[in-house]
Formats: C-alpha cells, sequence, structure tokens
C-alpha cells in the first residue's frame, strides 16, 4: 500500500511539473500575470509530492518490504536501520528518484527565495526548472520505477546493500554531490530564463550568482566526501583515480568554478555576457552528462553498480532535447552586439577572463580523457587513457592557473595602475621559493614536482595573506579591519587557501607515501617511516550482517610510546558473499597511518599492507575550507539587503552596487 | 556573421550525442562478433616474470582458460584481484594475465604484493596484442578454449556473479569442445601424414 501511495505521489508530482512546466511560461509570455503567479504554488506542491513518494521508499525500506523489487535488490532485514535508509539511494531506481526530490527541492527554494525577483522572471526560472524535472520524472516513471512489486510471490528476504555502500560516507556523499549537481540546475535555469525574456543584463548574473556559489559548495563537499570514502573504505588507501565517474563530478565541478568567476565580472561590470550565459548552460549540462555516463554504462568503471546500457537511450534523448534545446536558444537569442565597456589588459576582467580559460582547458581535458577512448573506439582504434595522461595534464594546468591566481588577486577592475602587478612578483617569490625547496629537504627526498606542488601552494597563500594584511588595514587595528571586510572577501579568501591546502596535501601525499606489505603473524614487528606497528592478535568477529577476521595491531613511534592500537578487518557479508577490507587508520593532521589486511598466510598470519601517509587529511580539508568560503560568499550582507530591495528599484541598485564597488576597489588599492 | 558562431556549441553537442548514439547499442561488455570464436591473434611477447622467454599463440591452446587483461594503473583490476587469486587457488581455473601498457616494475610489484592467481604472465607493454585484441579497457576478462578459440570477452570486473552465471558454463562449454576438437585434430595429423607417406 505504501508503494502504492508513493507511486501515486510521484505520478502526481510529475503532474505538477507539466504544469509547471507550462503554465507559468506561457503566462510570462502572454503578460498574464496571475498565470506567472501560479509558478510559487506549483513548485511547492510538486516538492511535497515528490518529497512524499521519497519517504514512501524510505518507509518500504524500513518495513522491510521485500515485495518491492527495489527494495528486495539492495536492502535485507539484517541491514543496520540506517543502512536501509542509505541504500533507498544505493541503487539506480532510488538514486534517481533523490536527484528528483533534490531538484525539487532547489525549484522550492528558488520558489521561496525569490521575494526581490521581478515576476515573469520567477516564472519563467521556475518553469525551467519544471521542464528539467518532466524529464526526469519521465524517466523515473517509464524506465525506472522504484515501486515495482514482485507479485504474486515475494522474497522471504532481500540481496543486501552492496558492502561497499554500507559506510558512513555513503550515507552522505550522494546527497551532497547531487546537490551540487542538481544545484548547477538553478544558474541554468536563471540563464534559459533571461534569454526567453531577452533580458540578458547584469541582473541576471546577480541573482544567479548565489545559487551558483551554494551549488558550487555542496559539490565540493560531495567530491571531497567521495574521495575519503575511496580512501578508508576501498582498502588501499587511493584518494583519487581518474575513474570516469569521478571525472564525471570533476567536470561540472571545473566549469562551475568558472562560472562563479565569470558571474562577479558581469555582475560588477556587465561585460562577458553571453560568456557567462553559455558557461551556465554548459556546467549544467556536463552534470547532466555525468549522469548520462553513469547511469548509460557506455563506460566501465569501479562505480559501475549503478549502470545499465537499456536506459541509456532515455538518458541520451533527454540529453538532446535539454542541453541541445537550451544551446539552439543561445544561439538565436544571446546578445551579438559588442559591448562598449572597455577594460585594460592588467584589468581583473582579464584575469577572471585567464581563469576561465584555464578552467575550461581543465574540463575539456578531462572531457577529452573520458571520451577519447569511446571516439577512438568509434573509429575503429582502441585505447585506455589512464591516470598517468591526466596527472601530467594537471601537474601543467594547475601551477599556471595559480600563479596567475596570485597575481590576479592584486587586481582592479577597469585597469591596475601599471607596475602594481609587476611589483607584487618578487616578494612572492623571494618567500615561495625557499620554502618550496626545504619541504622536499624535511621530507626526505628531493622531487620537482613537489617543489612546484609547494610553490605555487605557498605562492597562493602567500599572496592572499598580504591582500588580507592591506585589506584589513584599520585604525581600530588589524582584527577589526579584517572583522569589517565583507563576507564575500572572506569568502574568496577562504576559498583561496582551501585550494592550496588541499594543493599542499595532494602533493605530499602523492610523493612521500611509505607502503609497505608485510607477513604478519601474533608478535610480528614491522616499521614504516619510523613507526613500529606490532602485530598482536587476530580473532573472529560477527558483524550483523557479516563475518569477519580482526586483527589487532599496535602502534608505537620513535620514542617506543604506544601511538594507537588499530583494528583492520577483513569481512564476508554473508547474503551476497561479498569479501571487504575494513582498513584501520589513525588519522593525524600531520600523516595518517593505515593498516589494512590482504590474505591469510597460514594459521594466524595474515598478509598485511602497512602505509604511511603524510598530509592525506589536508586533501579534504581544504575542500572544507573551499566549501565554507563558499558559505561565507553567500551570507554576504547584499543578498540580504536584495532581498528587502523591491524589484522596480533594481536597475537603480546595480548602477550604485557597481558606483560602490569600484570606489572600494580603488579605495582598498590606496590602502 | 557574429550569430552564425553562437551556433558552434551546439553543433559541436550535436556532433558528440551522435557519437554516443552509436556507442549506446554497443555494448562494451558483448565483444564484437568480428573476433568472436576466431582464433586468439598471433603474438611474440615477452613474460613478465622472465623476459627472454616469449610467449605466442601456441601457449594459450591445450586446456580452457581465462586471459585476464590487466593493470597496475587500473583501479578496478584491484578490485577483481582478490576474486581471481580465488579462482585460482579454490577452483583451479587456468588463468593467463595479459600485463597491458604497463610498467615491467610496478606489475612485478603488484603480483609480490597481492599475489599472483596467473599460471604466466605475458608483458604487452605497448599494447600491440592489446589492439589486436580489441581491449577496450582494463580489466577485460577472454575465455579462450582448448583451440586457442577465443569464445567470450567480458569487459569489467570478474566476480562470483560473473563468473557463476557467466564465464563458468562457457569454460565447460570449452571444455566438451575440448574432446570433439581433440579427435578431429587426431583425424587431420593421421590425414597427414598418410598424405606424407604416399
Amino acid at each position: 500500500m505504501i508503494a502504492e501511495l508513493g507511486h501515486y505521489a510521484l505520478i502526481l508530482g510529475f503532474c505538477f511539473a507539466i504544469l509547471l512546466s507550462t503554465i507559468p511560461l506561457v503566462g510570462a509570455w502572454m503578460g498574464d500575470r496571475v498565470w506567472m503567479r501560479l509558478s510559487r504554488p506549483l513548485a511547492g506542491g510538486q516538492f511535497i509530492l515528490v518529497l512524499g513518494s521519497f519517504c514512501a521508499l524510505s518507509l518500504n525500506f524500513l518495513l522491510d518490504d521485500f515485495s518491492v523489487q527495489y527494495v528486495a535488490g539492495n536492502s535485507n532485514s539484517l541491514l543496520p536501520w540506517y543502512y536501509k535508509i542509505s541504500a533507498v539511494w544505493g541503487g539506480h531506481e532510488g538514486s534517481l528518484l533523490l536527484w528528483a526530490l533534490i531538484l525539487t527541492g532547489w525549484t522550492a527554494a528558488v520558489a521561496k527565495f525569490s521575494k526581490s525577483l521581478p515576476l515573469d522572471m520567477v516564472a519563467r526560472v521556475l518553469g525551467v526548472m519544471g521542464l528539467v524535472n518532466i524529464g526526469f520524472m519521465l524517466f523515473i516513471l517509464m524506465t525506472s520505477n522504484p515501486f515495482l512489486r514482485y507479485l504474486p510471490s515475494s522474497p522471504q528476504d532481500g540481496a543486501d546493500l552492496n558492502p561497499l555502500l554500507q559506510d558512513f560516507g555513503l550515507i552522505v556523499h550522494p546527497p551532497m554531490l547531487y546537490m551540487g549537481y542538481v544545484g548547477f540546475s538553478v544558474a541554468f535555469a536563471f540563464a534559459v530564463a533571461a534569454l526567453l525574456g531577452g533580458r540578458l543584463d547584469a541582473a541576471w548574473a546577480r541573482w544567479s550568482r548565489p545559487w551558483t556559489t551554494v551549488a558550487w559548495s555542496f559539490q565540493t563537499l560531495g567530491i571531497a566526501l567521495g574521495s575519503w570514502w575511496a580512501y578508508y573504505e576501498l582498502g588501499w588507501g587511493g584518494w583519487w583515480f581518474w575513474d570516469p565517474v569521478e571525472n564525471a563530478s570533476l567536470m561540472p565541478w571545473l566549469a562551475g568554478t568558472a562560472l562563479m568567476h565569470s558571474l562577479a565580472v558581469t555582475e560588477k561590470r556587465g561585460v562577458f555576457k553571453s560568456w557567462t550565459v553559455l558557461l551556465a548552460i554548459f556546467t549544467f549540462s556536463l552534470s547532466l552528462l555525468g549522469t548520462f555516463l553513469v547511469r548509460s554504462g557506455i563506460l566501465t568503471s569501479v562505480h559501475a553498480f549503478a549502470s545499465d546500457p537499456e536506459r541509456g537511450s532515455f538518458v541520451l534523448a533527454l540529453l538532446i532535447v535539454t542541453i541541445g534545446g537550451s544551446l539552439l536558444l543561445y544561439a538565436l537569442r544571446a546578445p551579438v552586439v559588442k559591448s562598449h565597456i572597455g577594460f585594460s589588459e592588467r584589468s581583473r576582467e582579464i584575469f577572471l577572463l585567464l581563469n576561465n580559460i584555464l578552467l575550461m582547458v581543465a574540463t575539456l581535458t578531462v572531457l577529452g580523457g573520458t571520451m577519447f577512448p569511446l571516439i577512438a573506439e568509434y573509429a575503429g582504434y582502441e585505447v585506455s587513457v589512464g591516470a598517468p595522461y591526466f596527472n601530467l595534464m594537471f601537474g601543467f594546468l594547475a601551477p599556471v592557473l595559480v600563479l596567475i591566481m596570485g597575481v590576479g588577486i592584486y587586481s582592479h577592475w577597469k585597469d591596475t595602475p601599471a607596475g602594481t602587478l609587476l611589483r607584487k612578483v618578487p616578494p612572492l617569490a623571494v618567500i615561495s621559493l625557499p620554502l618550496a625547496l626545504v619541504v622536499p629537504w624535511l621530507m626526505g627526498s628531493f622531487e620537482w614536482m613537489v617543489v612546484v606542488g609547494m610553490f605555487i601552494a605557498v605562492w597562493l597563500t602567500v599572496a592572499t595573506a598580504l591582500d588580507v594584511w592591506a585589506k584589513s588595514a584599520s585604525r581600530k587595528g588589524r582584527l577589526q579591519g579584517w572583522l569589517k571586510t565583507s563576507r564575500s572577501y572572506k569568502g574568496m579568501v577562504l576559498g583561496h587557501l582551501g585550494l592550496a591546502v588541499t594543493i599542499v596535501g595532494a602533493t605530499l601525499v602523492s610523493h612521500y607515501t611509505v607502503e609497505k606489505d608485510v607477513r604478519m603473524a601474533p608478535g610480528t614487528v614491522a616499521e614504516v617511516a619510523g613507526y613500529q606497528f606490532k602485530f598482536l592478535s587476530v580473532g573472529r568477529k560477527q558483524g550483523p550482517n557479516y563475518v569477519g577476521d580482526k586483527a589487532d595491531i599496535q602502534i608505537l613511534d620513535g620514542d617506543g610510546d604506544v601511538v594507537t592500537t588499530l583494528h583492520p578487518e577483513k569481512r564476508r557479508y554473508v547474503v551476497s558473499d561479498n569479501v571487504m577490507t575494513e582498513a584501520g587508520i589513525s588519522p593525524g593532521l600531520l600523516r595518517d597511518l593505515y593498516v589494512s589486511l590482504g590474505e591469510p598466510v597460514g594459521e594466524q598470519a595474515w598478509a598485511v599492507r602497512l602505509q604511511y601517509k603524510p598530509f592525506v587529511r589536508w586533501l579534504w580539508l581544504g575542500a572544507i575550507l573551499m566549501t565554507w568560503g563558499g558559505l561565507l560568499a553567500v551570507a554576504d550582507r547584499r543578498y540580504r539587503m536584495l532581498r528587502k530591495a523591491s524589484s522596480e528599484k533594481h536597475s537603480v541598485d546595480i548602477q550604485a552596487q557597481e558606483n560602490r564597488s569600484a570606489t572600494g576597489v580603488t579605495a582598498g588599492g590606496a590602502e | 556573421m557574429r550569430r552564425l558562431i553562437l551556433f558552434v556549441p551546439l553543433l559541436v553537442i550535436m556532433a558528440m550525442f551522435f557519437l554516443f548514439q552509436q556507442m549506446i547499442d554497443h555494448d562494451p561488455t558483448e565483444m564484437e562478433l568480428a573476433r568472436k570464436d576466431k582464433p586468439v591473434p598471433a603474438f611474440a611477447l615477452p613474460g613478465l616474470r622472465n623476459p627472454e622467454r616469449f610467449f605466442t599463440q601456441e601457449d594459450l591452446k591445450g586446456k580452457p582458460m581465462l586471459v585476464n587483461v590487466w593493470a597496475t594503473w587500473c583501479p578496478s583490476c584491484r578490485v577483481e584481484h582478490p576474486y581471481l587469486l580465488k579462482l585460482a587457488k579454490e577452483k583451479g581455473v587456468q588463468l593467463v594475465g595479459l600485463n597491458y601498457k604497463d610498467d615491467r616494475t610496478a606489475a612485478l610489484e603488484w603480483l609480490d604484493k597481492l599475489g599472483d592467481p596467473y599460471v604466466f604472465t605475458v608483458f604487452d607493454e605497448e599494447g600491440r596484442l592489446g589492439l589486436d585484441l580489441g581491449v577496450y579497457g582494463a580489466p577485460e576478462t577472454y575465455v579462450v578454449d582448448a583451440e586457442g578459440i577465443i569464445r567470450y570477452r567480458h569487459v569489467g570486473v570478474v566476480n562470483e556473479k560473473v563468473w557463476n552465471e557467466v564465464l563458468a558454463p562457457l569454460m565447460e562449454d570449452s571444455g566438451t569442445r575440448e574432446s570433439e576438437v581433440k579427435d578431429t585434430r587426431v583425424n587431420e595429423s593421421t590425414g597427414s601424414e598418410q598424405g606424407a607417406s604416399s
């Protein structure tokens, strides 16, 4: 009964999506305010219905209703309750329902927080989001319905959730990532709405900016969670594999990063309008493409547990309509008049343009690396592109991007006084180079890529710090001065520092990981990177839905003090007969100690992998800083003021804002 | 004129979609018919452990076996590796490794660390045999029967399910075929001997 109610709510939600995508859009076209006003309640209703449908499916999982095919395929009565909840998005159908839930959630959020927007804009934005949702709901209802039942006879118990997914990381990783993927649909909807309405001014950029930043923050956190999950759950301590599915999440992130910066230029200076619109379409297209690549099964990867080739055609059709349609609209409606707003080659506009170009090259690099095997196969060749290609390309692109960033921080809109930028280079280089050289020396072996990585990380940190120093000058002291800077400025600082921290982590863990595989029996001691690993004992362990071996390994540091005792496990999940490695990890800011059990090699003896991973936490710490920065920027005062401001005054506001920011920047530069 | 430039993104995307459309009907987990039921292409490649010893297609005859394409740069290979060990140890499956576009030292280290399920491993540094076989990416596993004929190609990780549902039945088939084939081979050889003597 619950499943049927959920199914019914989903169908009703689909009907609401149809209404949402027709009535307000037609209303906006004909200028009928009543029809346009319907957009908000429709968006709310759509969200409540899909939420109800999602809750129904969750309830089916909690109540172990194995007559529902999807529940039987992804759950088991022995599964702990929290994994029963996360199992809702552990398979294809449920993760699409989660996707639809998040999309309708974003739509409802736009409806709620758009009081200051002109009514026709709201109607168009919500209508476009409704259109996207129609596609996804149709996809769920036609090809991937999670509410289908086994009738008349249903299985006694479920096939269990993939053990890889029975983990805290997987409870939070997909929702966060989807919040990011789907969040870019808001920027997309704003862009398409602006094209439809022919109002491609600075205002739309200003409206879509906070939404893009929030989506980007979620995406950042989602990717970091995925990397963290892979690190501890896959059991061999890798954190990024350039796997097609990872690439699928990285591409919208790179494009989204470019979009955030490009929106700033369009808002503040009213230039790059066509480019920013294209970027907004492009970013969401890459999100959809990511879904397509995962769902269609045309790419095989570690994440293959969610693929099905039969559904590929449907997603492809969806993609052609959404992306092709919006690009056609773009080609017909984007402004071609050359902008008369001038800026010099030393202006902030140029630096952000360079940022956009480099990020686009990076995106295309990943896209190319992911697609090339497909294209080559179509042409009759067989190739596979692996990590060496991506590492090489990013080892080149990232330094160029970060070096430009470091200088670009000091640039002003329109023009930067000649010589100021060049004057910044020597102090930055003088601080960065010795630090970059001393790190490989401290870590014990010299590597050129470490010098490069540390150089750019320090370069960016110092550039940001010097800028903060200059901007926080105040008669009431530095602290007061820093507190008085705007939240969006603080957000930028945190975001950039976060990138530097991630670069440090990636550089050091890639080059200085120490890895040792040893045969260990009770009493055996092995040494890795100055730590003594003592194998104490190994015993059986009975879990709720698995049996396993659990070892106790004590770790002593150089002085012979006990650091910790780790308990790596080897589990066999009974229902699905899958063997999983649960690593024992001792986390630390400067290093992780990572122990995983291999195969038993004797009565009490095991092959054990011991790893010392320096600075690995910095990877995710940086991502947390970036996320925090993004959220801080959105909490900026001007967005709160924006909500109060009435829409009629809007163009005046923007003019004033532009003047303010221009004088603010000049003042900051003068200080 | 400037308006025309705006159509470029649309055209690029449409070209990409056309490609996807072509790809989508093509299931990478199924082998192209052209290579199915054909002998393993001729090759002469060094062994991974002993570079002096060269292996050829003749070494893949005699018993039905699984030829597993792997590399140290391939994360999924690591996922399937424990199961391959299990197949070799517990089920006595003949596994031959094809180390594909890899680094010899890294590959040897991998086998030392994780265990070696393979009877022998062929070292295909430039991916030449991979190209002839039509390797889509690692990991891939081919079912080769006793006569050195490719019976099946599996793209992706081999696990319990794949083995039980797909590979094991094919291996059994190849086993039965083996006896039939042997008979014909005896006839052929006797035939040719007769021809030579007469």
